[in-house]
């Protein structure tokens, strides 16, 4: 080791087995057993993250201590209730790299696509727009001749919206395709004049390649040599990654959204990140108490963003509890939450090159891919490949993973996907490659 | 594991009577959304109420696709009435969590489902066909209403009424 070492950055290292072991300490389902009293191999946090007990304290807290409904009321607890709600948000933000005004707290990312969606198709409506930048205007009305472009390798989240919000407008669904090795295909032969989104999701909930969205990768640039809006679903990179890259001015990208539930906070709770003069231009998607300016028997006008997207009393403590959940994570280091990842990700791909009758889906390079391996095995369904797993206590996710598309595309009815957190051990990838052992004998094809 | 009884594998590896037959009264096309199992089934309905053939294409995993196999295999032949009469009883065994280990007299090599009923998220796997079946032969004109009485199954059919 020379010492000039000492003066150049250090790639961050992931997380040691005495580190990793305290780090399991914090969340407390990690030790209880399934089927038969086997330890739990959890390997299934690209579905649903588990959660640290600074997740569980927040919303206890919130709950027994300051419980009241956001923005109404004079009273203490309303005033405390407000306060950690919008102390929420501010922590949000700066995990993001925003600013507060600019993060909507939706109840997932499912519901902050469908935001996103529905405000094109209500800026359609007559009158809708009144009042707004005409510019802006003009970018949200959508009609026959538009078109919105998503890729092959979304999740039904990103895809289904746009989906409906063409069948509303007449414009024209089209789509960047995927490679045989799970990468987006060129998308400037899709991307037109015509392009008003483009739609991508950061990194693919099944195959686990992160796309290059930076603001000269193709497709960034692509949507902006037509002017088109960059929507990103950022909800399998946030879990591991530093993502203010794409919320930083310049960056390209116009709106963004994750999911709590994903990222070791509570169902319930997601982000819609957005910047500042779409939001203001987008008209309401649910409407009704707290998202107003003035109410009259004959019509309304509404508070400014993000109040003018939170209709409703909203999940105060869940919100709490995600900014919890992203404070632990940066107290991590999503350096080193990236760096464990990828340790992982190594180790799983290695494991399974190891055995031939396991076909891996998506990118061979591990730097290419994030949070996930999905795989197939010829000859058993992907149902089965789980039960055999399961039954050794491995969590998996079996199925199309709710990108049926995707799995259209490569040609596979489903697949087995091991997704990974911040808590999961190579020893729990050992585990698992020991329990799919099992699968060519009992289903009896080659191993 | 008690989900995988060797017969389940056995059909599984070798579904019987597989394969799209004419003639045929109806057919049914029935998914799992979930997971992405689908079945294509029909059912032709000979002299005196007999299901003189039920042919299919199953595509999904060992549980649906065994499933499809025993269903052929112990209703072809058979008076419709007494399918139906198989069929309450083997969704009474897959719906008791367990407790219903099934009669081998009613139920044939369907009893090798017994273990099913212990996993309820492969439960739907195994009533796939059989909810396929149903709905064939309701667009057949069977009278299927007390057979398909209580919990319904969760699959989603699209259909296809064709004439022999």
């Amino acid at each position: 080791m020379t010492t000039g070492g000492l003066l150049e950055p250090r790639a961050a290292e992931g997380f040691g087995g005495a580190e990793l072991a305290r780090l399991r300490a914090d969340f407390p389902i990690l030790t209880r057993t399934v089927r038969g009293g086997r330890p739990l191999v959890y390997l299934d946090s690209g579905a649903t993250s588990q959660k640290p007990r600074v997740v569980l304290d927040a919303e206890r807290e919130f709950y027994e201590r300051h419980n009241a409904a956001v923005h109404r009321g004079a009273h203490q607890l309303a005033e405390e209730a407000t306060e950690a709600y919008e102390g929420a948000r501010e922590t949000i933000a700066a995990f993001l790299g925003a600013d507060p005004g600019e993060v909507v707290l939706t109840r997932n990312g499912t519901e902050g696509l469908n935001l996103l969606a529905y405000a094109f198709s209500n800026a359609a409506a007559p009158g809708a727009m009144a009042g707004t930048d005409p510019a802006w205007a003009d970018r949200l009305r959508l009609g026959p001749g538009d078109e919105i472009v998503v890729t092959e390798m979304e999740h039904h989240a990103n895809l289904v919206p746009w989906q409906e919000l063409c069948r509303r407008t007449g414009a024209t669904l089209r789509w960047v395709g995927v490679t045989d090795d799970g990468y987006l295909q060129d998308p400037s032969t899709v991307v037109g004049d015509r392009t008003r989104v483009v739609a991508v999701t950061h990194v693919s909930n099944v195959l686990g390649t992160l796309n290059d969205l930076g603001p000269r990768s193709s497709v960034v640039a692509a949507a902006r040599r037509v002017g088109a809006l960059v929507v990103v679903d950022a909800c399998q990179s946030a879990p591991h990654l530093d993502i203010t890259a794409l919320t930083a001015p310049g960056s390209g990208v116009d709106a963004l959204v994750l999911t709590g539930h994903k990222t070791l906070g509570p169902s319930g709770v997601g982000v819609l990140w957005a910047r500042r003069g779409l939001l203001e231009a987008m008209p309401p998607f649910l409407t009704g108490g707290s998202m107003i300016e003035l109410v009259r028997m004959e019509g309304s006008t509404w508070a400014p963003p993000p109040q003018k997207f939170e209709a409703g009393v909203p999940m105060a403590a869940q919100a709490v509890g995600l900014a919890a959940a992203l404070d632990y994570l940066t107290e991590l280091g999503l350096d080193r939450v990236h760096a464990h990842d990828q340790a992982l990700v190594r180790h799983t791909l290695g494991v399974l090159a190891e055995r031939p009758w396991v076909r891996v889906l998506g990118p061979a390079e591990p730097t290419d891919r994030v949070g996930a391996v999905a795989f197939v095995v010829d000859g058993v369904h992907p149902h089965d490949v789980g039960q055999v797993l399961d039954d050794a206590g491995v969590a998996v996710r079996t199925g199309h993973h709710c990108a049926w598309p995707l799995h259209r595309r490569l040609g596979v009815p489903a697949s087995t996907r091991a997704s990974f957190g911040v808590y999961t051990t190579p020893e729990e990838i050992d585990a698992f490659a020991a329990a799919l052992d099992r699968v060519p004998q009992i289903f009896g094809v080659p191993a | 594991m008690d989900l995988y009884a060797e017969l389940i594998l056995e059909h599984a590896r070798r579904p019987r009577h597989a394969g799209l037959r004419a003639p045929f009264e109806a057919e049914v096309h029935h998914v799992n959304p979930t997971c992405g199992d689908e079945i294509s089934l029909r059912v032709h309905l000979g002299e005196g109420g007999v299901l003189s053939d039920l042919s299919y294409d199953a595509l999904g995993c060992s549980i649906s696709v065994a499933s499809a196999s025993v269903l052929a295999e112990e209703s072809l032949g058979r008076p419709v009435p007494d399918t139906l009469e198989t069929y309450q009883h083997l969704r009474a065994m897959l719906t008791s969590r367990g407790q219903d280990p099934g009669d081998p007299e009613q139920l044939g090599d369907g009893v090798a489902f017994a273990g099913v009923s212990r996993y309820p998220a492969r439960v739907k796997c195994a009533l796939l066909p059989w909810t396929a079946y149903l709905d064939a032969l309701a667009r057949a004109g069977v009278d299927i209403a007390a057979a398909s009485s209580g919990a319904a199954p969760t699959t989603t059919a699209r259909t296809t009424l064709e004439e022999s």
